[in-house]
């Protein structure tokens, strides 16, 4: 009860601030109405994840233990990585710490984007049993309800253990010769890996509107994707690596910027200059991702029930 | 509430009510296998996402072995068996989680349980039942389609004896049985704890570590090794890929699921006497 009063306190207020429009008819508006709808959306998913946030901290102690639950189930991967080292020096021709940079980037990123868009794999559920309805008829963008919905925040494990995993990797890493170039790629490469994930985790939720039961395909590219990018590119079939590259696009979220900062070779002698790429990938994914949701929410028919 | 368990409990129905018992708890587990193949979509969504992550664990270990060949006795045909068993097995094994025991803490939660308890049926063996014919759904519908692609784009050791299929097949179903009797235990620790949610997670934890999905167990080194080995998570998926890849005595591993299968079960007796009688059931 309190919940869902909190929501519609929050989505009035927001709805105030132009209320000469209803939020529907923004679609068709010019670039600044366009500009105005994602901030509204922004401050939607703001309030409903302040909501999330306060009512997980009512449970403080549940908080913290579910936190370190998360640290330690998405560590468990890297757990495997070190045992592997404890049998082996390099593995595909990489040591501990490059692997270790390539696992701390792809951890950032995907924990980043599974926190703020990483509930959208639910959508498969809310189309089935028909709660998708009550956001349509919310004065809110459906996207920033869907992304918002149940806001995790003991995600924030998978982004510190990927945060202490790349503090040891930059720690260790003795063969790379820094430049300022190679400094900036490092913050730019994680929002960019993270707003690629982003778009993938919409993508993803586009599809569910298609095939409802199918929320586990998503799985496969999202999580899926990350343990792929903990490796180096060398270890998979030329044809898989082509396909992360030119179709769906993960190489652009930590593999080609770190291997110029390992400075190792490409993949499928890619020139050098990729590796500066991720962000116009990412605004490029971010675009169609977005353009997918659209087409996916247009048609949606409702269960009826 | 005890006087009408012994009336209606499995006890009271006598010699008579066995074979009556047996056809029931035949129902029970037709109804779980049912229950899972009605999600069709769900389950070929499954089926490629397993095999997604089996490709991905192949490409991996194949480097892995690549370094160093015979890692834990396995040659690399027999490491890119064990990947591909593992993916078969994850979810007949309910290795990370989502299979009864989300409902029954729920049920035991919301005080249903106490529906549950009045039926003539006994709840271990009900549960038991049901999810023996989840397994065998997923089993089928979920395991062979990735195993069979593993087999298709990478080289196996598929043993030729039907010997050592059937070996493999009985050492999957006292896994099976396995995994029940454990998360049985786990779901009813929620008749003291009220929310099953923390003891769930460190449940999947503990079953995705300790069962060799991130690695095979022979594979990790020294003291950890031989820990992890002696758990009960070791008969789940490391036991049955040991007997199909030839690196176990069949009858030792047998022995070895069948010792942790009756544990478990008697313990899970145990705790199922304790609750009944000892805890107030909650709800209105």
């Amino acid at each position: 009860m309190g919940v869902s009063g909190a929501v519609g306190t929050g989505v009035r207020t927001g709805s105030r601030a132009h209320d000469d429009r209803d939020g529907w008819g923004a679609w068709d508006d010019g670039p600044l109405g366009r500009w105005e709808r994602v901030l509204d959306g922004v401050r939607a998913y703001r309030m409903i994840a302040g909501m999330w946030i306060r009512s997980t901290m009512a449970y403080r102690v549940s908080f913290v233990m579910t936190t370190i639950g998360n640290l330690t189930a998405t560590g468990l991967d890297f757990l495997a990585i070190v045992l592997m080292f404890s049998r082996i020096d390099r593995l595909g021709g990489y040591s501990l710490p490059e692997i270790a940079f390539l696992y701390g980037l792809s951890a950032i990123s995907f924990g980043t984007a599974d926190l703020v868009v990483g509930s959208m794999d639910r959508l498969g559920r809310r189309v089935r049993d028909g709660t998708l309805d009550t956001l349509l008829v919310r004065p809110a963008p459906v996207l920033a309800q869907v992304a918002a919905d149940r806001f995790a925040l003991r995600r924030l494990g998978r982004i510190t253990q990927g945060l202490a995993v790349l503090g040891y990797a930059l720690l260790t890493l003795d063969d790379v010769h820094w430049t300022i170039l190679k400094v900036l790629l490092v913050p730019v490469t994680v929002i960019s890996g993270g707003a690629i994930f982003c778009a993938v985790f919409v993508g993803g939720a586009a599809f569910q509107f298609v095939a409802r039961d199918a929320s586990e395909v998503q799985n496969a590219f999202t999580y899926g994707g990350a343990t792929l990018l903990q490796y180096p590119p060398g270890l998979f079939a030329r044809d898989l690596v082509r396909g992360v590259t030119f179709v769906l696009p993960l190489a652009f979220v930590n593999w080609l910027p770190a291997l110029y900062v390992l400075g190792r070779p490409y993949p499928l002698d890619l020139p050098e200059w990729v590796a500066f790429l991720p962000p116009l990938v990412a605004a490029g994914c971010c675009a169609l991702a977005g353009l997918a949701w659209r087409a996916g929410l247009r048609s949606y028919r409702s269960t009826g029930s | 509430m005890r006087t009408k368990l012994l009336r209606f409990g499995p006890d009271a129905l006598g010699k008579a009510g066995v074979v009556g018992s047996g056809r029931l708890y035949a129902a029970v587990a037709v109804g779980g296998f049912r229950r899972y193949a009605t999600y069709r979509t769900a389950t070929l969504a499954g089926v490629f996402t397993n095999t997604v992550f089996g490709v991905i664990l192949a490409s991996t270990y194949t480097a892995l072995w690549d370094e160093r060949p015979h890692l834990g006795g396995y040659d690399q045909s027999d490491a890119l068996t064990y990947v591909w068993l593992g993916q078969a097995l994850l979810t007949t094994m309910c290795v990370m989680g989502t299979g009864f025991e989300d409902e029954l803490i729920e049920r035991i939660r919301t005080g249903d349980i106490a529906i549950d308890l009045y039926r003539p049926a006994d709840l271990q063996m009900w549960w038991l039942a049901q999810d023996l014919g989840r397994a065998l759904f997923q089993f089928v519908g979920r395991g062979l389609i990735p195993f069979a692609v593993g087999a298709w784009l990478f080289d196996l050791t598929l043993p030729a004896s039907p010997l050592t299929w059937l070996a493999f097949l009985v050492a999957v179903a006292l896994g099976a049985l396995v995994s029940y009797s454990f998360r049985f235990l786990v779901a009813l620790a929620a008749f003291w704890l009220m929310d099953g949610a923390g003891i769930v997670q460190m449940t999947w934890l503990a079953g995705v570590f300790c069962s060799g999905m991130v690695l095979p167990l022979n594979v990790f080194p020294g003291v950890l090794g031989e820990v992890v080995r002696a758990l009960p998570w070791a008969a789940l998926i490391q036991a049955p890929a040991d007997v199909l890849l030839g690196a176990a005595d069949p009858v030792g591993t047998f022995a070895f699921q069948a010792g942790w299968a009756v544990a478990l079960l008697a313990a899970g007796r145990f705790l199922q006497a304790a609750a009944t009688r000892r805890v107030v059931v909650q709800g209105g």
